[in-house]
């Protein structure tokens, strides 16, 4: 049992972590709390599906357009709507209402275009793999293999090339990297492809996880995902991706009965935040997180 | 256009507004004094109005004895998620608070003996027997009808809500000028300089948070004597996403603005029903309630481009430095 949930874990991890990478981004480039991220995810997940369902493309090709169209998306709103919000100097609250407004207009077009009814992808559900006690669905071990092998080429991608380095240097400190020649609108514009491709690949695979999903789905999973970036330390990529795994896998193992009985499976929301809160209180900037106090 | 013209529904917008009021009130208090970045406030109206129908129900309580008690207990609520999380820095305080509010709703979902539980008040007695907690209120409203001669309950209903909700503004205001508030505002500037002055920053945040608390407790109230039911899902966390638009519509920092972004809001909300003309016309009933919200969220979009400090709010609140 310890095993098969330890495995969920990381299955909804991963995808909270590709998710909170975009999310960390945005806020320690652009100060931006993105309330849209989740439909940002949502719409990703309905891209795929019209390519894999109504076009009948398989998954392998599907979840590339979902990422594509999400990115071209993230793009356009950048240059429709954040740019001109940077010139006019747009404070933090502005920012936050306006990805308010964004998350609001994405997900009712979400809802006309594609209506309420809960989806899914055309996979098998009933193939399982069985490895030792552990079970999973086909949708499973796609998602792990393809959440690890975007979590490396992320870490990798912001560990060693030059753009990755200046994203993390500007979310450092922007100022510094403006001075050091930067060309932070290039940066940003880049910032919003990869929030944007991230966005689209969380919400593909978290949909094929669900099994069914609908347009209200991405919402669900923007609060788990700002609790890992906050566990992980704002602003941080790499805190994003450790505070992921480590919420997806001590939600899943709190209803392990090893653990005292473990919790009722419907109290693993209050869980995650639960963990969040008392990881905050021990370590206030988070896992990884700087300590300061502004 | 039917809707339109009956006295009913605009009182129901009016009432839907002043309670809005009060819960945004409580807001402005925390942000707008104090700066701090409550995303939970809904937590503290779903207290307020769960404690209130709980004590009537489960306990037999008169309703104006459970009533303040529903506002204390959300002021207790604020208390005890303050004295933790306000240690944090602000954003992530901001997390914080919108992750309790998410436990409250989970609580109220999933604890059926406690709350009756996906079901809402109705179920609060258990299955199979309606449970009610409204009928003192009703009487009040009733009785007061009478001595007014207003035949319209929703009438009397505007009438106290908000008689309750600008009182309440007005003290707000007072508030906002005496050393007190003072000292808030400055702790929203510079929170270090007053701390230097030897004034117990953490102490006055707390206040802050807590009498924000008990404001929305009270505008939980006054939604569950509106409704005379309600459950778990009136209290998803978009509605304090409303809250802090009525915030940014009205102003930040001004308590008059609360009233007036919240009757801005209310009618917005409503107009935006009125969309019978084409090209919305061609669309069904479900497709237009979408693009009700599509709209709302792209006034919204304009606003922030080009006003963002609201109607009455002051420009320098808005921008970077």
């Amino acid at each position: 049992m310890f095993w098969q949930l330890l495995a969920n874990g990381f299955v909804t991890g991963s995808v909270y972590a590709i998710a909170a990478i975009g999310v960390s981004l945005l806020y320690g480039l652009l100060r931006l709390v993105n309330f849209a991220h989740g439909d940002l995810m949502a719409f990703g997940a309905f891209v795929s599906y019209l390519a894999n369902v109504t076009f009948g493309l398989p998954m392998v090709l599907s979840l590339p357009a979902g990422m594509a169209a999400t990115a071209a998306l993230a793009l356009v709103s950048d240059l429709a709507l954040w740019r001109p919000l940077r010139l006019r100097r747009a404070g933090f609250m502005s920012l936050f209402l306006a990805s308010i407004g964004v998350a609001l207009v994405l997900r009712q077009m979400i809802l006309l275009l594609w209506g309420p009814q809960p989806r899914a992808y055309d996979v098998d559900p009933f193939k399982v793999y069985v490895i030792g006690d552990v079970r999973l669905s086909l949708a499973q071990v796609a998602t792990i293999l393809v959440a690890s092998a975007a979590i490396v080429a992320i870490a990798l991608f912001l560990a060693r090339s030059t753009t990755g380095r200046v994203m993390r240097a500007m979310a450092d400190d922007q100022a510094l990297a403006q001075l050091s020649g930067i060309d932070v609108n290039r940066v940003i514009l880049l910032t919003w492809v990869l929030a944007g491709l991230t966005a689209g690949l969380a919400g593909t695979l978290a949909a094929l996880v669900q099994g069914s999903f609908d347009p209200n789905f991405g919402f669900q999973l923007l609060l788990p995902v700002f609790a890992a970036v906050v566990l992980g330390g704002i602003g941080s990529a790499y805190g994003a991706l450790a505070g992921g795994l480590a919420l997806g896998v001590a939600t899943e193992l709190s209803t392990w009965e090893g653990l005292a009985g473990g919790v009722e499976p419907a109290y693993k929301p209050v869980v995650a935040f639960g963990v969040l809160i008392v990881a905050l209180l021990v370590r206030p900037q988070g896992l990884f997180g700087r300590a300061r106090i502004v | 256009m039917t809707v339109l013209s009956s006295g009913e529904f605009w009182a129901f917008v009016g009432v839907m507004a002043g309670i809005y009021t009060l819960f945004t009130l409580g807001l402005q208090i925390q942000f707008g004094l104090a700066g701090l970045l409550n995303f939970g406030q809904v937590a503290f109206m779903a207290v307020g109005a769960y404690t209130m129908a709980i004590l009537v129900v489960k306990q037999g309580w008169s309703m104006w004895l459970a009533a303040p008690l529903g506002v204390a207990a959300a002021a207790l609520a604020g208390l005890l998620v303050g004295l933790p999380a306000l240690r944090l820095r602000g954003d992530y305080f901001a997390i914080v608070t919108i992750a309790f509010s998410e436990i409250v709703r989970w609580v109220a979902t999933n604890e059926d003996g406690l709350t009756g539980g996906s079901q809402g008040t109705i179920n609060l007695r258990g299955e199979g027997v309606a449970a009610q907690y409204n009928s003192q209120w009703e009487r009040f409203q009733g009785w007061l009808g009478e001595q007014l001669g207003i035949r319209s309950k929703d009438v009397v209903m505007l009438l106290v809500v908000w008689s309750v909700a600008l009182l309440l503004t007005w003290l707000a205001g007072r508030l906002a000028r005496t050393p007190w508030g003072r000292v808030l505002r400055g702790i929203r500037e510079d929170e270090d300089a007053v701390s230097s002055l030897g004034k117990p920053v953490f102490r006055y945040r707390l206040q802050a948070l807590v009498l924000g608390a008990a404001l929305a407790g009270l505008a939980g109230l006054f939604y569950a004597w509106q409704f005379s039911f309600f459950s778990p899902d009136d209290f998803q966390p978009l509605i304090t996403f409303f809250g802090w638009m009525i915030l940014i519509l009205g102003g930040v920092g001004r308590m008059w603005a609360v009233p007036v972004g919240a009757l801005l809001f209310g009618f917005l909300f409503a107009a935006t029903r009125f969309f019978d003309f084409p090209p919305f016309s061609y669309l069904d009933s479900a497709d237009r309630a979408y693009v009700r919200l599509l709209v709302i969220g792209l006034l919204i979009i304009g606003l922030v481009l080009v006003r963002p400090q609201g109607l009455l709010g002051r420009r320098q609140e808005m921008v970077l430095e």
